[in-house]
């Protein structure tokens, strides 16, 4: 459905994409993840067409992008990372002048219809005759949303779709985005990891204008799970805890967090990069007679996944595909 | 280009500006139709279409500023860019919007005449050929202003960058008299805005000139073109 061929893309002298390559088929939920800056933008914008690549070459649906721009554009569907919108539109003003733009049947009964279902999907039912400018963030981005589903596109690209919204408006958008991809192709960016594990089936990493990873979420995860930072909660003095712990030869750091249970101390205690200290850090503390009543954490962040990509990243594109 | 035509004439009359803009044109209109035709006794409207020259040279930068800048400060050229629809459909769309808003306010004229002609014998080849014009100009004016819209992204910017413009455009044959030589004396006598109207508000329907302001319009919608298509590339 989607080819990229070698995309370079530079401004003036800074070179945002470096020959990135990928092909997308039908109906997968791609997740594009990379910290900000990485290119995920400017790759999303070469998709849809906003901007021209520098060199390289993009087909949506057989069209190239350059050639056919129009043709391409009509199978995608684009929610930009902010949704801009006309101050003095309301919602189904909008709506219907989205319809226009993308040749929608001008049948006002069809586009009834169908902006009727598209705004009952995404929760806007009851905001059709409000003013945009007049919407809470979450509706709004819910209004962007709409506006991309417009002509039932079999391309959906979505950039960053829920930042700066609050944690159920997040869960909404992402049930939105999973029910998307059951009819059609959807691509993703985020900067959030566990968002691209809980919506996307692939992962593309874009790490300085390059991929350096490809592959299912879960696989990418369990390859570089760290086990090497463990919050934990001891039974105990807080001076006889880190004596315990201040042996282990794997242990770096072990840093305080404030005290959440009467008798009890929580630490965060770091190991050097790959290495696991869960059984070391047992065993120290039962030897001490210290009980270890919880341990948490050892949730990966994406700087985690960045350092084990770019560490060793021949080694992890191995893995991973 | 028939979306971005409806949605920008929406815009005109969903925000003040349009109104504005053509309550100006009207106002000056009854008020040189008052001070010229009525006052002075006169059916011939040569006068006040010579003064609507210069209120058209305030209002033509007003009337376009926000096209395309707007959409550019406010990210909303997002939506159009990545929708099915050319460059020049946008541009398009986004011109002749506002010739329908221009045509709606140089139309007092024409009112004015009609309302004249109960009473008294009208020059209609005269005011048809002061009207027509009126309206070529306008033509020019809205491209080039349109195109001075599409290289900023402030709307002031715009508008001011549109007077000094179409202000320098008219009064370019001032230069053909000081400089020396026949050959810039001649081009900026041909360059002038002007020059070109005159023939018009003498009822003659000067081709020449016709032409000269449909090309200097068409000349500068592909500039807008080009912006648009350069961004892209950028």
């Amino acid at each position: 459905m989607i080819q990229a061929v070698n995309l370079i893309k530079r401004y003036g002298e800074k070179e945002a994409l470096k020959g990135i390559s990928f092909s997308i088929g039908p109906g997968e939920v791609v997740g594009l993840l990379g910290l900000n800056g990485a290119g995920k933008s400017t790759t999303m914008n070469i998709l849809t067409g906003y901007i021209s690549s520098t060199s390289g070459s993009v087909s949506v649906d057989g069209h190239d992008i350059v050639r056919e721009p129009s043709a391409c554009k009509r199978v995608i569907g684009y929610m930009p990372e902010q949704f801009s919108f006309y101050p003095d539109m309301r919602v189904s003003e909008y709506l219907d002048f989205v319809c226009d733009l993308k040749g929608f049947s001008p049948d006002p009964e069809a586009r009834k219809k169908h902006l009727g279902e598209i705004c009952a999907r995404v929760g806007i039912s009851k905001m059709t005759g409000r003013m945009i400018r007049n919407l809470s963030k979450g509706y709004r981005q819910r209004v962007g949303f709409a506006q991309a589903l417009v002509g039932n596109p079999k391309v959906l690209i979505l950039d960053e779709p829920t930042v700066g919204l609050d944690p159920s408006q997040i869960i909404e958008i992402r049930q939105l985005i999973k029910d998307s991809g059951k009819d059609s192709t959807v691509i993703v960016s985020s900067h959030i990891l566990s968002e691209i594990q809980a919506i996307c089936s692939r992962v593309i990493v874009i790490h300085e204008g390059r991929i350096i990873a490809d592959g299912a979420p879960d696989r990418l995860m369990q390859d570089i799970q760290t086990n090497h930072r463990l919050a934990i909660r001891v039974q105990g003095g807080r001076k006889e805890i880190e004596a315990a712990l201040s042996g282990l030869p794997k242990v770096r750091s072990i840093k305080a967090l404030p005290q959440r249970e009467l008798g009890t101390q929580d630490f965060l205690v770091e190991g050097k990069i790959g290495s696991d200290i869960r059984a070391d850090v047992f065993f120290a503390l039962a030897k001490a007679n210290l009980p270890l009543l919880h341990t948490y954490g050892g949730e990966l962040s994406l700087e985690d996944v960045f350092l084990h990509l770019t560490s060793g990243r021949e080694t992890a594109r191995e893995v991973v595909k | 280009m028939k979306a971005i035509f409806k949605r920008e004439l929406r815009a005109y009359f969903h925000s003040p500006l349009g109104y504005v803009i053509i309550a100006v044109a009207y106002f000056f209109t009854n008020y040189y139709y008052f001070t010229y035709n009525l006052y002075g006794n006169t059916t011939d409207f040569t006068t006040l279409y010579s003064m609507m020259f210069s209120v058209v040279l305030f209002l033509v930068p007003v009337l376009t500023m926000r096209l395309m800048s707007e959409e550019k400060r406010a990210k909303t050229d997002q939506l159009l860019l990545t929708a099915p629809v050319s460059r020049t459909g946008i541009v398009l769309g986004k011109y002749f919007s506002a010739v329908v808003v221009y045509s709606v306010a140089i139309s007092a004229t024409l009112i004015d005449a009609v309302i004249t002609s109960f009473v008294a014998i009208v020059d209609w080849p005269s005011v048809l050929g002061n009207f027509l014009g009126i309206f070529l100009l306008g033509l020019a004016l809205i491209a080039i202003c349109l195109f001075l819209s599409s290289i900023t992204e402030s709307q002031v910017i715009a508008a001011v960058m549109g007077f000094a413009v179409s202000l320098f455009l008219v009064l370019i044959d001032a230069i053909s008299y000081v400089v020396s030589g026949s050959f810039w004396q001649t081009l900026f006598a041909y360059l002038s805005f002007n020059t070109r109207y005159e023939p018009f508000t003498l009822g003659i329907i000067d081709l020449p000139s016709a032409v000269f302001f449909v090309s200097v319009a068409a000349l500068f919608i592909a500039f807008s073109v080009v912006t648009l298509e350069r961004r892209r590339w950028s």
